[in-house]
């Protein structure tokens, strides 16, 4: 851990938050991905079977 | 077109119509102001043109949902969307008829209300100046939100969001107009600024506005 | 009845991302891992601003990706008004929420990296305050794709929104600027990079722009896949409604 000093508390903070958000993000993305994707095709299988 | 105009402000007039809405709104944000920041007329003489153009704007933003609204529920925005009148000449007269019932009379209610405020002498005519100069403004940019926004059911609050951050170009160059001119200083910077941006505002989004009102109307 | 998409450019679109996302978003963990921790580890502090230079590695790339994403949607919204292809409408769909959340980040690692050189958690920085703007208008485009049901109206009306919203945000820019520039306050700190040219600082300030970028492709390509489908889907729904 290199010598913060007196900014331990803004570049940690910052460093924490924004790798947070970016993965709170991208996970997000990802489950809803693929729950369109289950989705998408339940109801393209329902289509195919009673078209 | 005059007919068109006239029947706004007819509307616009009538009881129910928000007429006055706007101008009670204005009296009451301005009389909230010292309750929520204490009774020193000192702090007051400080931001009072702040408050007065910021009162301005919202009172100006609560009666926009009424420029299309009412012509859009009972058919006659499609009737006059048919009409050898241009879309863009339509929206531009909704913008004047709603400065005309809303804008203008709070622009002659500033000063009456910056004396609650503590306006120092100096500051009236850059206050009505820079008001009368850009409200204008808000109501070309206001309903350009309004046309957005003529579709969705109780958009009210969805205008606000979109128009308020269209609105701070002109807020900022209207209320430091106005506080400069407070000061005693020199003002013509940010009035010119927020003439431009009047200026601009009305030659070119009413093309934004009519082509979202065809839109909206498919 | 096979699985027909209404149009060949939203397969297409499918097909090539399914391709070229893995590698993508692979690159981009690389390039974010790499760094991020040079950057944090292996640089040595500013003369002027101690430990705290090392937040350049996040704020920069989050504040240019807050710019490009917008531009991005400008561009996408160009093309869906003059060319109606859905896929590019429902990219600049997708590409907002990431651009919100790169705006954030600026902000929030800005006020971080401010407070101890300005002892204040906020202040009304022409450059924060110009960001804090732009999320404001990033807030608004994606309320309206919200608030909009049909999906061509709402595509058409976001787009003239991005549209007006990116002139009034250059608009704003300048006056934020003449806002505070005009009221004499003390020169505020600059956050700019150019501060630290030196190649000791510059060099891992590159990689995590290039990852900042390739996570934004990666995300955007990964978004605008499940807004297509999603997008089939309502058009499924509705047709099964009908019967």
């Amino acid at each position: 851990m290199p010598e913060l000093g007196k900014y331990v508390f803004a570049v940690l903070g910052s460093y924490g938050i924004s790798v947070a958000m970016l993965v709170v993000l991208c996970t997000l993305s990802l489950m809803r991905a693929r729950k369109m994707r289950r989705d998408l095709a339940a109801i393209e299988q329902r289509m195919r079977r009673d078209g | 077109m005059r007919a068109v105009l006239i029947r706004d402000l007819r509307l616009a007039m009538r009881a129910g119509g928000g007429f006055g809405l706007g101008l009670a709104f204005f009296l009451i944000v301005v009389v909230l102001v010292p309750f929520a920041v204490g009774p020193r007329a000192d702090l007051h003489q400080v931001i009072a043109p702040g408050i007065l153009w910021l009162g301005a704007l919202l009172a100006c933003l609560l009666s926009l949902d009424r420029v299309f609204a009412l012509d859009h529920e009972d058919g006659s925005l499609d009737l006059l969307a048919t009409a050898p009148l241009p879309m863009e000449a339509l929206v531009s007269l909704k913008a004047l008829a709603h400065w005309l019932t809303t804008g203008l009379p709070l622009v002659l209610a500033a000063p009456f209300l910056a004396v609650l405020l503590n306006l120092p002498i100096d500051g009236y005519a850059p206050l009505l100046i820079s008001l009368a100069l850009g409200t204008p403004a808000l109501s070309v940019i206001g309903t350009f939100g309004a046309a957005l926004t003529v579709g969705v059911k109780r958009g009210g609050l969805l205008l606000s969001l979109l128009v308020l951050p269209l609105y701070v170009p002109t807020l900022i160059f209207g209320a430091e107009a106005a506080r400069r001119g407070a000061e005693g200083l020199g003002y013509a910077m940010p009035l010119a600024m927020l003439a431009g941006i009047t200026c601009g505002t009305i030659a070119l989004l009413p093309f934004a506005s009519a082509a979202v009102v065809r839109v909206n109307l498919r | 009845m096979a699985s027909l998409w209404e149009y060949a450019n939203p397969r297409k679109f499918i097909a090539t991302s399914d391709l070229v996302l893995p590698w993508v978003g692979g690159l981009a963990l690389v390039c974010l891992v790499v760094g991020l921790v040079w950057g944090f580890f292996f640089t040595p502090e500013d003369y002027r601003q101690g430990a705290s230079v090392k937040i350049i590695y996040l704020h920069v790339p989050a504040a240019l990706m807050a710019i490009n994403a917008w531009l991005m949607m400008l561009v996408a919204s160009l093309v869906w008004i003059v060319r109606r292809h859905h896929v590019s409408a429902l990219a600049a769909r997708a590409a907002a929420p990431v651009g919100a959340v790169m705006t954030l980040i600026a902000l929030v690692t800005g006020a971080l990296w401010g407070q101890p050189i300005w002892g204040t958690w906020w202040v009304w920085d022409p450059r924060l305050t110009s960001f804090l703007i732009l999320l404001l208008f990033y807030l608004g485009y994606i309320a309206l794709w919200a608030a909009i049901e049909n999906d061509d109206t709402a595509a058409d009306l976001t787009s003239v929104l991005c549209l007006v919203g990116s002139v009034f945000a250059l608009l704003s820019r300048y006056a934020v600027l003449f806002w505070n520039q005009g009221l004499h306050q003390g020169a505020s700190l600059s956050l700019d990079k150019e501060e630290n040219v030196a190649d000791v600082f510059y060099l891992p300030l590159l990689v995590c722009i290039a990852g900042f970028v390739l996570l934004f492709v990666a995300l955007v390509l990964l978004r605008t896949q499940t807004e297509i489908r999603a997008r089939r889907m309502r058009v499924l729904l509705a047709r099964e409604r009908m019967g």
